[in-house]
């Protein structure tokens, strides 16, 4: 099909992308799911991961999302995120030290650790940095 | 009559002034760009959360969620305070702490217990001299610049605090960037999440409807987790709002207060110079009175 699918990453700092694409792949809270034009309205939350999508001339694109919801209808994907970063964006220092931090955190067993938001914050910097590794790779 | 020395003197410590008060109100009318535009930046998320939480609220009964349901009982009241660190804005951080005062000496005349968390400095420090319980504070955010984890971060303690009962009701208490004229400052009960708002957005979704726009959504997971899900993130939206409303207002007040105190230090120098040379002509004067009756008594 020649049509194209417009998708939308908003956070609430910026526009993160708006650019149309042939196919949207999310990684909905119950699986991954992929989103063609004139897919059926459907709502879901993400779980923190990828996105991924292929522009409309053909290149494999990836966005790291820190979770949120994406809202798909027949013509335009949105997602929802708290933070989102293209591939390219990423800062992988950044995201070794967070990981390094995270587990730390999550090793010392401390009483007034958070824990929820340290495993979180472990959760994004990890997705981050498989990210940059597999360097646009699929997997 | 001043002594002319003084009243040059005088002139030189206003025009310091006013370049002082000229460079603040150009630092806050970048800060104020800056301000606008994080606003800016933030309304599509915003909009578009609030139409998805819309279109999900509108399927779900009130009773899904516990931060919908309103507690019969209110004994503890939370007041989230935002106010600016810094002063030099005018009544900016007065209007606001009034309309705390006011909102909270009702409540505490019933018995209500109430509890503050403090955005900014000068809230902070009207807090502790009335000598109100504290819970938290957050000191550098507003006017400056933050990222939405502060929000989303403070928003969960504040859900945290609610769930555990600590908390019967929430409220925020911040200033509305209406435009660069009018900054009203505005109490809103964030938890638990009003329903009337939930209500407004139903309607609108009935608008839509009747637009044939589409069918219902599939959501996965069901739509009351997805509500579960999305209504701390809302809490943490308002808050958001609030602290970039917040801030825009405050280097908006701030730039008008400069404005103000600029042009009165152009009057204040317009009448000293005014002074200064009326002095001057003074001193002129006489010296020629002397000048003229020393020489008038040589000759006599």
């Amino acid at each position: 099909m020649a049509d194209n699918i417009k998708i939308e990453i908003v956070t609430p700092e910026r526009y993160v992308i708006s650019e149309s694409a042939q196919i949207v792949m999310a990684p909905g809270t119950l699986g991954e799911f992929g989103v063609l034009p004139g897919h059926t309205p459907f709502l879901t939350s993400l779980e923190i991961g990828k996105v991924r999508y292929k522009d409309a001339g053909g290149h494999e694109r990836i966005v790291f999302v820190s979770g949120g919801f994406a809202e798909a209808l027949p013509d335009k994907v949105t997602i929802l995120a708290e933070s989102a970063e293209r591939m390219e964006e990423i800062d992988y220092e950044r995201a070794k030290a967070a990981y390094e931090r995270a587990r730390e955190r999550l090793e010392s067993r401390k009483e007034n650790v958070d824990y929820a938001r340290a495993q979180a914050a472990f959760y994004r910097a990890a997705a981050r940095i498989k990210i940059t590794d597999s360097g646009g790779t699929l997997h | 009559m001043a002594s002319l020395k003084e009243v040059k003197s005088k002139i030189n410590g206003v025009k310091k002034t006013k370049q002082i008060t000229r460079a603040m109100n150009m630092v806050a009318s970048s800060k104020l760009r800056g301000a606008q535009a994080a606003m800016t930046a933030f309304h599509p998320y915003a909009e578009k959360f609030a139409e998805v939480l819309g279109n999900i609220a509108g399927r779900t009964g009130d009773e899904t969620s516990p931060l919908l349901v309103a507690r019969e009982e209110v004994k503890n009241i939370h007041v989230v305070l935002l106010t600016s660190d810094r002063g030099l804005c005018g009544g900016f951080n007065t209007k606001l702490i009034e309309t705390a005062e006011e909102f909270i000496q009702d409540k505490i005349k019933t018995g209500i217990d109430i509890s503050f968390t403090n955005f900014g400095k000068k809230g902070r420090d009207w807090c502790r001299k009335e000598k109100l319980t504290r819970v938290d504070e957050y000191l550098g955010v507003v006017g400056g610049k933050f990222g939405f984890n502060v929000a989303s971060a403070a928003a969960q303690k504040l859900i945290n605090g609610f769930l555990d009962e600590e908390y019967d009701e929430v409220h925020i208490v911040f200033s509305r960037f209406l435009s660069m004229a009018s900054q009203p400052p505005v109490v809103q009960q964030l938890l638990p999440v009003p329903v009337t708002e939930a209500a407004g957005k139903i309607q609108e979704e009935e608008k839509e409807e009747k637009k044939g726009y589409m069918p219902e959504h599939i959501c996965e997971p069901s739509p009351e987790e997805l509500l579960n899900a999305m209504l701390p993130r809302n809490v943490a939206i308002q808050l958001y709002n609030a602290l970039l409303e917040t801030s825009t207002s405050e280097h908006a007040s701030r730039m008008r207060a400069m404005d103000n105190a600029t042009k009165a230090c152009d009057d204040m120098i317009e009448s000293l110079t005014l002074a200064y040379n009326k002095a001057r002509q003074q001193a002129i004067t006489m010296e020629l009175m002397d000048i003229v009756g020393g020489a008038e008594a040589l000759r006599g």
